[in-house]
């Protein structure tokens, strides 16, 4: 049978893997190689890397560290991070990567995701929406790795972006990411209730039930999970580590 | 030396990476007329839609080569994704008419995504049934699962011809080999051990 996905969300600071909590103060993992080596032993469905700081330095992709990632993943990888044209996403695909998320560049120019899609297939472009809760339990989508508000719903988008052509919606809780205090349930679920498309859910993962609820409570198709696959403990001992699948599989088939 | 057909669609870098990693002795991704003559293997890769997909093997103009390759000097060969697909006759989800070189044809999963809880594409780990083991299943590790994307799948017209079968609503044919023709309907390029095994098959025993 199809089992809910799980992925290791990773992100990178010239050409390092980094974490950040609620998206700010970037801490050093090591080196991305290591990693996969490790996550291609522990057999995880797919690996998502997040450039966090290409479209605000509005540099291009690291097309040498994503090389070499491509040629070391033995299983789907998508790429975010200062995705900004056709061409980009077409030199991206030409290194082994499988999809792109586009962020920024979503919002800035949705006929973009429209163009994008049209040319490489719905399954390939992944749109990711960062989002913050606001007073009165409203949200709002932010962009430029959260540092600027965009007065956006974060439902609307997804249904546009999903009629723009996204094949899948990565969406990302900035005030849960990096606490490992569990999913934002209820931000899931109102995007998943409102799309066809699969979404993958993130931003908050620290224990095995939070895949549970993401999928079974709140629909998500996929879950990402940061801190949880990088470090270990209380006090955050840099640990590149992923669930074991029979546990994984206890509670989501 | 085998040859990963490049006819601009899809993802052949990570093909090339696997037959690297599993010890193939030569291989190349290539469209050039004098390579694929001189392959001793083939992979038909492939991502996106079906009529797309023969237009630019038409306009490449490989297709020709591939029908003396395939069917004349009986060239193993190995179509993963929308590659098997295109070795179907003809597909749901477009007008031209497919390769044929297997008894098949290519069709839109039956279930309406807006009345059932599966989602299309079909995408994600999912595992398999071996039925035979052929040439691709051979010393296959316990409960093999691969990796899939795709909305259309194909119907075999001989059973003979079904290696493996997967459940999505129901069960279709997601691997057959007719002969020295061979396909996958998943990605063994990003399905970890097992995909290895797959390729490693393919690379030793085709």
């Amino acid at each position: 049978m199809l089992m809910p996905r799980v992925m290791p969300c990773l992100l990178l600071k010239n050409g390092a893997l980094v974490k950040t909590v609620k998206f700010r103060d970037p801490g050093y993992i090591g080196d991305p190689i290591n990693a996969i080596r490790i996550y291609n032993e522990k057999e995880v469905d797919e690996l998502i890397f997040l450039d966090i700081s290409a479209t605000i330095e509005k540099r291009e992709p690291p097309y040498k560290v994503l090389s070499e990632i491509a040629s070391e993943c033995f299983m789907p990888v998508t790429y975010g991070g200062g995705v900004r044209d056709v061409e980009t996403i077409r030199r991206i695909l030409s290194l082994g990567i499988e999809k792109v998320a586009i962020n920024s560049h979503a919002v800035d120019n949705p006929d973009f995701v429209h163009a994008a899609a049209d040319k490489f297939g719905s399954s390939t472009i992944v749109v990711s929406i960062d989002v913050r809760r606001k007073l009165f339990d409203r949200y709002e989508v932010f962009i430029h790795s959260g540092r600027k508000g965009t007065g956006l719903d974060p439902v609307e988008l997804a249904v546009k972006m999903e009629r723009m052509g996204a094949g899948e919606i990565l969406l990302n809780s900035i005030d849960r990411d990096g606490t490992q205090e569990g999913y934002d349930l209820e931000l899931i679920k109102t995007v998943t209730s409102a799309v066809g498309v699969p979404v993958i859910a993130c931003g908050g993962a620290g224990k095995i039930d939070d895949f549970r609820a993401a999928v079974k409570e709140s629909g998500a198709s996929a879950c990402a999970a940061g801190s949880m696959v990088v470090y270990f403990g209380r006090n955050r001992a840099v640990l590149i580590t992923f669930p074991e699948r029979e546990k994984l599989e206890a509670v989501l088939s | 030396m085998i040859v990963i057909v490049d006819y601009g669609m899809g993802n052949l870098g990570s093909i090339l990476n696997m037959l690297k990693k599993v010890g193939a002795p030569a291989a190349k991704i290539s469209s050039e007329t004098k390579d694929i003559e001189q392959a001793d293997k083939l992979i038909l890769p492939g991502v996106g839609a079906f009529d797309t997909g023969m237009k630019r093997l038409r306009e490449t103009r490989l297709i020709g080569l591939l029908n003396e390759k395939v069917l004349k000097a009986r060239t193993p060969i190995l179509g993963i994704c929308l590659g098997m697909q295109l070795l179907t006759k003809i597909s749901e989800e477009g007008e031209l008419p497919g390769l044929g070189w297997i008894d098949a044809e290519t069709v839109r999963f039956r279930f309406d995504p807006k009345q059932s809880r599966l989602k299309i594409p079909h995408m994600g780990w999912n595992t398999i049934n071996i039925q035979r083991e052929g040439t691709l299943f051979k010393d296959m590790y316990a409960e093999p699962r691969f990796y899939f994307v795709h909305s259309f799948h194909v119907v075999a017209h001989n059973p003979e011809d079904v290696l493996a079968t997967t459940e999505y609503g129901y069960d279709f044919v997601s691997a057959i080999q007719h002969g020295h023709i061979m396909a996958a309907q998943f990605h063994p390029e990003k399905s970890h051990k097992f995909g290895m095994k797959l390729y490693k098959n393919f690379v030793e025993n085709a």
